[in-house]
């Protein structure tokens, strides 16, 4: 006999009681600490990127807060820019009319984005599918030329200047390399990611699983979809909010291309490459997304899209769970274990 | 067991003054000109098993729709127990207990059995609002669903995603859904459709073994079936009920041989 035991489909220990089995289903694997230290190693290998990183752990920690209601919950949105901006101009405002203070100045920003996708989750929880596509686009316009005439307030087309950022506690000013850029984003994205990671291994996240398999089902097992929609829609806009108060801050300006429909879309492409529904999908895509347009726009500045249209296509065509996906399949028999 | 006096007939139950578990009251529902709902009084006592039979577009899945408020009547009412729930949305009927399965598989395929169980239990244990304590820490929702599933031979296969499942399994896993709300009526929509005849009976062993309280009523188109399981019988035609009986007596309705066997009634 097997000193191993009988192992049943995904590999664990017939043994195991099922609460044993969800909980080794949800514990940190030693891929996921390897994955994080190696968001470190900028620092040691490519100090003089350390600004592009940082601009991509903020798109990151935005592509995980759309992840939160396009891969858990099945929300599509092509208006998710409008929280971001939101987030973004609040944060940039609160600077510019003097208070600078890094930290408070992104709670702000949250509770700003949080009010706004709190008010529109209540339309969001009528619709799905192309009905959601089409309001959640029409939401996002509406905030860009909202921005953009309101011109005496953002700046309109020649953005918001005068953002000056104090020192984080005091102590670490913004610097020119985007070191502190880079720490603060990281730290922020890492934090963020903690509480995505327990809502979606909590009741709340199973019900938004749900709700993406089966939304029709959901009510004849007495579940309301409309409150947990309204729930997450409002949580991943304040996640939004915080990227985009992000930005801001790392940059201290606010372009009106924060709240634009390219931004939405980019967010949208970032997670389906990387992969929807699998908490990383988003930070993986935003790395690849945000290397390959500095390499290819550093090629040729003018079409390096088409370069990102070949790769959206080739990966929906072959990895339609997207690249995390498609390592997942590769890999099947490495799951539980490592990732 | 429910005595036949007691659920002979509507005005036998009102005269006794039994409370039926579920019961409707002259429950209407037309498409435009199409009538698929007339006149439907229905009182199931509780803990019987009842079969609900009728040639195909006889409006059974449409009763069952209107009894569990995804469709609304344009007349008449439905009550479980004594309280009317004629204007409550499906999910709040679920909730206070009358719950259903569907003909057609509805499941959530890439949830496991145990997860889409587990779902079941904790939006009934309202800890679905639970958003920053862990899933494993609901030891007793968890240990409910496991229960479920084992009570229905899923215990082993618990941990495999839905779509994985035998449609045999699948069909099982229907009910167990239905049963981790609790329910006090339960509406069963043919749950062995497309299940092999020579299994379908040992799904509805599982089914005769679930508890004593709790009211079921069953869509089925196999006679063996319903006459080895149902205490009694509705007899459905053209969104009318055309007679309700103990299985004897339906056998020798003349009415119901006529339906089913002259087929002069479809529709």
């Amino acid at each position: 006999m097997s000193t191993l035991g009988t192992l049943d489909a995904r590999g664990t220990p017939a043994a195991a009681t099922p609460q044993q089995v969800l909980a080794d289903g949800i514990r940190w694997k030693r891929l996921e600490i390897i994955f994080w230290l190696c968001l470190l190693l900028p620092f040691v290998l490519t100090p003089s990127y350390l600004s592009l990183a940082s601009q991509i752990a903020i798109t990151a920690l935005f592509a995980v807060s759309l992840d939160l209601i396009l891969g858990y919950a099945g929300i599509v949105s092509l208006g998710h820019a409008a929280y971001f901006g939101l987030g973004a101009y609040a944060a940039g405002l609160l600077a510019k009319w003097g208070w600078g203070e890094p930290l408070t100045g992104l709670v702000i920003a949250a509770a700003v984005a949080g009010v706004f996708g709190y008010a529109t989750s209540f339309i969001i929880s009528r619709f799905r599918h192309l009905a959601l596509i089409m309001i959640t686009l029409g939401l996002g316009l509406l905030l860009h030329e909202a921005a953009n005439s309101a011109s005496g307030l953002t700046g309109g087309a020649d953005g918001l200047q005068g953002v000056k950022m104090w020192p984080i506690f005091g102590a670490f000013k913004f610097d020119l390399f985007g070191t502190t850029a880079y720490v603060y984003s990281l730290v922020v994205l890492f934090l963020t990611v903690l509480v995505a990671r327990r809502i979606i291994h909590s009741p709340f996240g199973l019900s938004l699983r749900g709700i993406r398999e089966n939304a029709i089902r959901m009510p004849a097992i007495g579940a309301s979809n409309d409150a947990h929609i309204r729930k997450i829609y409002t949580i991943a806009a304040v996640m939004a909010g915080v990227a985009g108060a992000l930005l801001a801050q790392t940059t201290e300006t606010v372009s009106l291309e924060v709240l634009s429909f390219q931004r939405s879309a980019d967010v949208l492409v970032i997670l389906i490459l990387g992969g929807a529904g699998r908490l990383y999908g988003g930070i993986i895509g935003a790395i690849i997304y945000m290397v390959a347009r500095d390499q290819f726009s550093g090629i040729n500045p003018q079409y390096w899209y088409f370069w990102i249209g070949l790769l959206l296509v080739a990966v929906v065509m072959f990895l339609p769970n997207g690249i995390l996906g498609g390592l997942a399949r590769l890999t099947r028999s490495w799951r539980g274990k490592w990732w | 067991m429910v005595s036949d006096a007691a659920a002979s007939n509507v005005a036998a139950g009102k005269a006794q003054g039994a409370i039926a578990a579920l019961s409707t009251r002259a429950l209407a529902k037309n498409f435009g000109s199409l009538v698929v709902a007339s006149d439907i009084e229905i009182a199931l006592p509780q803990g019987a098993r009842y079969a609900l039979i009728g040639p195909n577009g006889a409006g059974k899945t449409t009763l069952i729709n209107l009894l569990t408020g995804m469709l609304r009547p344009d007349g008449g009412q439905v009550l479980l127990g004594d309280e009317d729930i004629t204007t409550l949305d499906p999910q709040a009927r679920v909730r206070k207990g009358l719950v259903r399965t569907f003909q057609i598989n509805t499941l959530f395929p890439q949830l496991t059995a145990l997860e889409a169980v587990l779902l079941a239990v904790s939006e009934r244990k309202r800890y679905s609002g639970h958003w920053l304590r862990k899933l494993p820490a609901h030891g007793d929702a968890i240990d409910e669903a496991y229960a479920i599933l084992d009570s229905l031979r899923l215990g082993p296969v618990c941990h495999r995603l839905t779509r994985e499942l035998a449609y045999g399994q699948q069909r099982l896993l229907e009910i167990a859904l239905a049963l981790a709300t609790k329910p006090r009526v339960l509406l069963l929509d043919e749950p062995a459709a497309g299940v092999p005849r020579t299994e379908s009976a040992e799904l509805f062993t599982a089914i005769s073994g679930l508890s004593q309280e709790l009211t079921v009523l069953f869509i089925e188109h196999d006679m063996n079936i319903v006459f080895r399981f149902a205490t009694r019988i509705i007899v459905m035609v053209g969104g009318r009920i055309l007679t309700e009986g103990t299985p004897q007596q339906i056998a020798n309705d003349a009415r119901v041989r006529e339906v089913y066997l002259g087929g002069a009634h479809r529709g």
